[in-house]
């Protein structure tokens, strides 16, 4: 045995002396000093996480705010064709979904299981209430020519339909409702894919809710995971003004 | 021992043969020497100073000499000093390059112009006088010139080492770069972003020639018409002729002398018709319609080409009056206008 | 007044019994484990596997370009090799050397910390870096790509039929790698500190590390979104950065060098770090004005956001908000250079040693200094419109990146090596590698400074004959830059079995990772220390040295 490291530990390290010395709550992990430590770390990490997640939409929104000031007619003739009833009940879902959410950290904090669990399962039915809702405007845009890409038509915004007080486009302005297409299509399918990650992760969270863990103090991934799906609502909160209803009336 | 063969040839003939500066052909050259020149002398004093501080104090203070470190904190005198005179100096840089940029990128009044078409892999040079070239370029000494370039691909860049310009050449938008070259010669061109496979490829030669033997190439290699006569046949052809006739009842704005003019638009803005803005009018009209007309020109994306377009600015350029215009709406109902496409690929 | 305390001779000492290394056996051990410095240890060999397959392509680069024409491979081959040494070195070597390898295994030690904050997140970043990495090799298989690493719109959506989509979605993975070890960082620096390791006591290594982390995690998500809209435009054809479609190239290149410049701080801050350590520690003397090389690295960060556009000055970006960026790129100049002049005067009145390590601290400091300057002709507007997009850009660039952080991350491997395995390297073979590696830098790269302001572009695969010499001159010294790689490979892996024993401080430093046991324990401290002292507080350490030799004797 080296002197020198006789000089720093005792030769024959007695490695979990001090985890059992001290009384931890079942959830701490081993690296963390205290559960107060823990919970911080994680909350912060999480917020540090839903930053990123501003850049990452923040892109796009840029790109929107650059286009939609260059082709400002192509836009609003491009949003008013969105279904805004089907955007409007996916905004009521959304924000509904959240206050579930909000009441499954509510229930978690006040060690309720049963209650968790109707919450979580709550969430989990208004998530796939909006990307049902949220795909069906996708059929219609499909079907109605309006994806980005080679079946993409722009007879609708030449042509508007007799009747609607919707202006005609000129054909040059109609193609650039191809741009606001793209963007409608890149901000809500990142945003779905954000809602499609949520469920799986919601359905992760309500199978281990069943052993009761999350009801006896260990709040933190619920209440983390709450975080996250209330920026994703928020992010739509955002989208949905800009995509549906630019110039409504 | 003897040198091997090879090595001695390297070092003899190589090396000493070898340029190691550009040759300086054109006003701006020694302008960009002079920053780079001082450049590098900042550099070679900043270097050797970092070297000088470390050698002194690996030899003064190596472990032998100087056995027992002194602790020393810091020193804000110092900091300050090495942070304000960097600052001082890169400033100055900063004020200097500045100055640089905006002569390298603001050309002079009565500039020479020509039309530069940038496409997966050649570049295509359109004078006025209608001389066209591929991957190569005529130029006078003496004189600036104004090149107007468009990408008709991806994005491309026009490279000239030895005139010290270069400028991105893009697709959907003009961009401009000026020269004003010095020594007759022949000199590189280079594409230098990136541009897909043959991208080493789409060089070219830049020939600088004395004032009296440009002038000779441009009778020798013309191909008999003219940008701007190009445009004229296109501009019939197309029948924009229609529209903008020039007279008072017609449905198109008068074009004559409307070059670099400002112009009111029907949302209340001020548009400056720059050779960028023309080309733009005809592929987006509706960005683009002036107070007191209706928005009812259709887009031409797609039905002509770069340098379609450029005869149309070309000939929209050299537009002084309207009396061509109705001369051929005249000819045109009497006979048809023989040649609708004119010929793009002249060289000589 | 301070005395020299020297340890007795440690040639005949054993590795400690227990250690990260030894705790547990098996590859599962390795692939599952949520120790940090096994992390750790599995980033080094996968970096170091994905630096040389980028050497290799460098190599070849370098072989084709010995001959004017292009002789060697096709054009398309050529563009191939450049675009995926590009893309190797950048995302799966630089991004992630230092902070990935040094920083995951040190930073908790260094604070005092049994673990990074998410161990698991931490794993979970290696298992996407590693999937980048074989999404990486997969375009390799399938036939390489060749936009070049930067990806530039229309051609990398419209004008090429290589394999653009597998190589976007490596970055984009790779990306959400260093996105996780960033934000791992930040949070374990913010919130796993021991007690009295107050933020001015933190080692330089990691505050530099903790500045590279915010870009990182502010950085790499713009550069995930452009990506995502680049393959979206080539698979169902979305036309947000397509002119024919009215939409904005140069939007690609915004949001692009939004993250593609800062992720060159990301590269070279931890290098820094590196070497604040080495150059404290072989000068026996603490860093000169700890407080500003601190807080130059926090203002590299955050100028570093708000030059980007400084890559467009030829394209068209207008001339007021290219002064701007101009100005920012002067000023974000100044912290770095403030850097180099109070690592100089570190070594006023220490007692220098020169070890290895220091050798590649002086090679780094010589080399960044012209790296570091040539950046000043390029953002200096006027001169970049003549440098801009030629062999003077590559140079600069590999002055930084190759010259500045490889050093670096040489520094640290050898420094810290005999913490990560309880062996030392060999000195006297590990300094001609150093030397070598030195000359060979020099010899490929500064030739192409003179080739570049002759007007050479970058990326060309057949040139104009009169640019042979400086060509020749440059492979020529690619071949001995090769050795010089290939030596630390050799003897390394040799010292892993043959090596001296370390001890636990074989260089007398004062973090808190040489106080402890080398390799450490899998837990790192026996119990959480409590910091007293500032760092680099080297008379701390000797009447501690002085405390326990008592006790032992």
């Amino acid at each position: 045995m080296s002197l020198a490291s006789t000089i720093t530990h005792p030769p024959e390290p007695e490695i979990h002396a001090s985890h059992d010395v001290h009384e931890h709550p079942f959830y701490q992990k081993h690296h963390f000093e205290t559960a107060e430590q823990q919970r911080e770390a994680a909350s912060f990490g999480m917020w540090l996480f839903l930053l990123t997640e501003i850049m990452f939409f923040g892109g796009l929104f840029f790109a929107y705010l650059l286009y939609r000031n260059w082709y400002y007619d192509a836009f609003v003739s491009a949003s008013n064709s969105i279904n805004m009833v089907m955007g409007l009940v996916n905004t009521i879902v959304l924000i509904g979904s959240s206050f579930t959410m909000a009441m499954a950290v509510w229930s978690a904090e006040v060690r309720n299981k049963k209650l968790l669990q109707i919450f979580l399962l709550a969430t989990v039915v208004l998530g796939f209430a909006f990307l049902g809702i949220k795909s069906g405007e996708y059929y219609d845009k499909f079907a109605e020519h309006h994806v980005p890409g080679a079946s993409f038509d722009i007879h609708d915004f030449v042509h508007p339909q007799p009747g609607t007080d919707e202006k005609a486009l000129s054909v040059d302005m109609a193609n650039k409702t191809q741009i606001f297409f793209s963007l409608y299509f890149a901000m809500t399918g990142v945003h779905a894919l954000h809602m499609i990650i949520g469920i799986a992760i919601l359905i992760g969270l309500l199978w281990y809710s069943r052993s009761g863990i999350y009801t006896e103090g260990y709040v933190q991934p619920i209440e983390n995971f709450g975080l996250y799906w209330h920026f994703v609502d928020i992010v739509w909160i955002f989208l949905f003004p800009l995509l549906y209803l630019i110039n409504r009336h | 021992m003897g040198i091997s063969p090879v090595l001695w040839e390297f070092l003899t003939k190589w090396l000493t043969t070898s340029p190691v500066w550009p040759r300086e052909a054109s006003t701006i050259a020694p302008w960009t020497d002079a920053l780079y020149i001082f450049l590098w002398l900042m550099t070679v004093f900043g270097v050797v100073l970092v070297g000088a501080l470390l050698f002194t104090f690996a030899v003064r203070y190596r472990k032998e000499r100087h056995p027992v470190a002194v602790q020393i904190e810091g020193s804000t005198l110092l900091e300050a000093t090495w942070t304000i005179i960097p600052l001082g100096i890169f400033l100055f840089i900063f004020v200097w390059g500045a100055w640089l940029y905006f002569r390298i990128y603001n050309p002079p009044a009565d500039a020479m112009q020509v039309y530069v078409v940038g496409k997966q892999w050649m570049w295509k040079a359109e004078h006025p006088g209608g001389q066209h070239e591929i991957n190569a370029l005529h130029v006078p000494t003496g004189r600036p010139v104004q090149l107007t370039m468009i990408s008709q691909d991806v994005f491309h860049s026009y490279s000239i080492p030895a005139f010290r310009v270069k400028r991105e050449v893009i697709p959907g938008r003009y961009s401009t770069v000026w020269f004003n070259a010095t020594e007759p010669g022949v000199y590189h061109l280079f594409c230098t972003q990136y541009c897909g496979t043959l991208h080493s490829g789409m060089i070219g030669e830049i020939t600088a020639m004395r004032p009296e033997d440009y002038e000779k190439w441009t009778k020798e290699s013309t191909s008999g018409m003219s940008l701007a006569q190009n445009g004229e046949r296109l501009f019939a052809s197309l029948g924009c002729n229609s529209c903008h006739s020039g007279n008072a009842a017609a449905a198109g704005p008068n074009l004559a002398g409307v070059y670099g003019s400002k112009i009111k638009m029907d949302d209340g803005s001020e548009q400056l018709a720059t050779d960028g803005w023309l080309r733009d009018t005809i592929l987006n009209p509706s960005q683009h319609v002036p107070l007191g007309y209706k928005p009812i020109m259709p887009t031409y994306q797609g039905q002509i080409s770069e340098e379609g377009l450029i005869d149309l600015v070309e000939y929209i350029k050299q537009l002084k009056n309207n009396y061509r215009i109705q001369q051929t709406l005249n000819t045109a109902k009497a006979e048809d206008v023989a040649p609708v496409t004119p010929d793009q690929k002249v060289t000589p | 007044m301070s005395t020299i305390v020297s340890l007795p001779d440690q040639t005949t000492a054993a590795l400690p019994k227990r250690t990260y290394i030894n705790n547990e056996h098996g590859i599962l051990s390795w692939l599952l484990t949520a120790d940090h410095k096994r992390i750790a240890m599995l980033y080094l060999v996968s970096i170091t596997f994905f630096f040389f397959v980028g050497g290799f392509f460098a190599g070849m680069v370098r072989l084709e370009l010995l001959t004017p024409a292009g002789d060697l491979m096709a054009a398309d081959t050529y563009n191939k090799m450049f675009t995926m040494h590009g893309i190797v070195m950048i995302f799966l070597f630089l991004v992630p050397s230092v902070p990935a390898t040094l920083g995951n295994f040190l930073i908790p030690i260094m604070i005092g910390a049994k673990d990074l904050a998410f161990p698991k997140i931490n794993l979970l970043s290696w298992y996407l870096y590693m999937i980048g990495g074989i999404f990486v090799l997969t375009t390799l298989v399938l036939g390489g790509v060749d936009t070049g690493w930067t990806f530039t719109t229309p051609l990398s959506t419209h004008y090429l039929n290589t394999h653009v989509v597998t190589t976007a979605t490596a970055i984009f993975i790779a990306g959400f790698s260093s996105i996780f070890t960033g934000l791992n960082f930040i949070v374990t620096i913010h919130r796993m500190r021991a007690p009295g390791m107050t933020w001015f006591r933190l080692p330089l290594f990691v505050w530099s590390n903790y500045a590279a982390s915010v870009l990182m995690v502010l950085g790499t998500p713009v550069l995930a979104i452009a990506i995502v809209l680049v393959a979206l435009e080539r698979t169902i054809g979305i036309g947000v950065f397509d002119p024919t479609k009215g939409g904005d190239p140069l939007l690609f290149q915004h949001l692009f060098w939004f993250y593609s410049h800062p992720a060159v701080y990301i590269m070279i801050l931890p290098g820094f770090g590196v070497i604040s350590e080495v150059i404290s520690t072989f000068s026996r003397k603490r860093v000169f004005g700890y407080t500003a090389v601190a807080f130059s690295s926090v203002a590299i960060a955050v100028f570093g956001f708000f030059v980007w556009a400084h890559h467009m000055f030829i394209m068209g970006v207008s001339n007021y908000s290219a002064l701007v960026f101009s100005l920012l790129t002067m000023l974000v100049a100044v912290p770095s250079a403030i850097k180099i002049f109070n690592w100089s005067f570190t070594m006023q009145k220490g007692s220098i040693t020169f070890e290895t390590p220091m050798l590649y601290a002086f090679g780094f400091i010589g080399l960044f200094t012209i790296g570091g300057l040539t950046g000043v002709f390029l953002g200096a507007l006027g001169m970049d419109v003549m440098l801009t997009e030629t062999y003077f850009v590559v140079a600069h660039f590999h002055f930084v990146m190759v010259g500045g952080m490889l050093m670096a991350f040489l520094a640290g491997i050898h420094f810290w090596w005999p913490k990560l395995t309880g062996r030392m390297y060999p000195e006297s073979v590990s300094k001609l590698a150093a030397i070598i590696t030195f000359v060979g830098f020099i010899l490929t790269f500064f030739p192409q400074f003179v080739v570049g302001y002759l007007g050479m572009p970058r990326r060309y695969h057949a040139y104009p004959p009169e640019f042979q010499v400086l060509n020749v001159l440059s492979t020529a010294g690619a071949t001995v830059l090769g050795v010089g790689y290939m030596l630390p490979l050799l003897y390394l892996a040799w010292s892993l079995k043959y090596g001296a024993i370390a001890g636990n401080n074989p260089w007398q430093a004062t973090g808190l990772e040489w106080q402890i046991q080398s390799p450490p324990l899998t837990e790192n401290f026996l119990e959480t220390p409590i910091v007293d002292h500032e760092a680099y507080d080297y008379e701390w350490l000797e009447r501690k040295t002085e405390r326990e030799l008592q006790y032992v004797g």
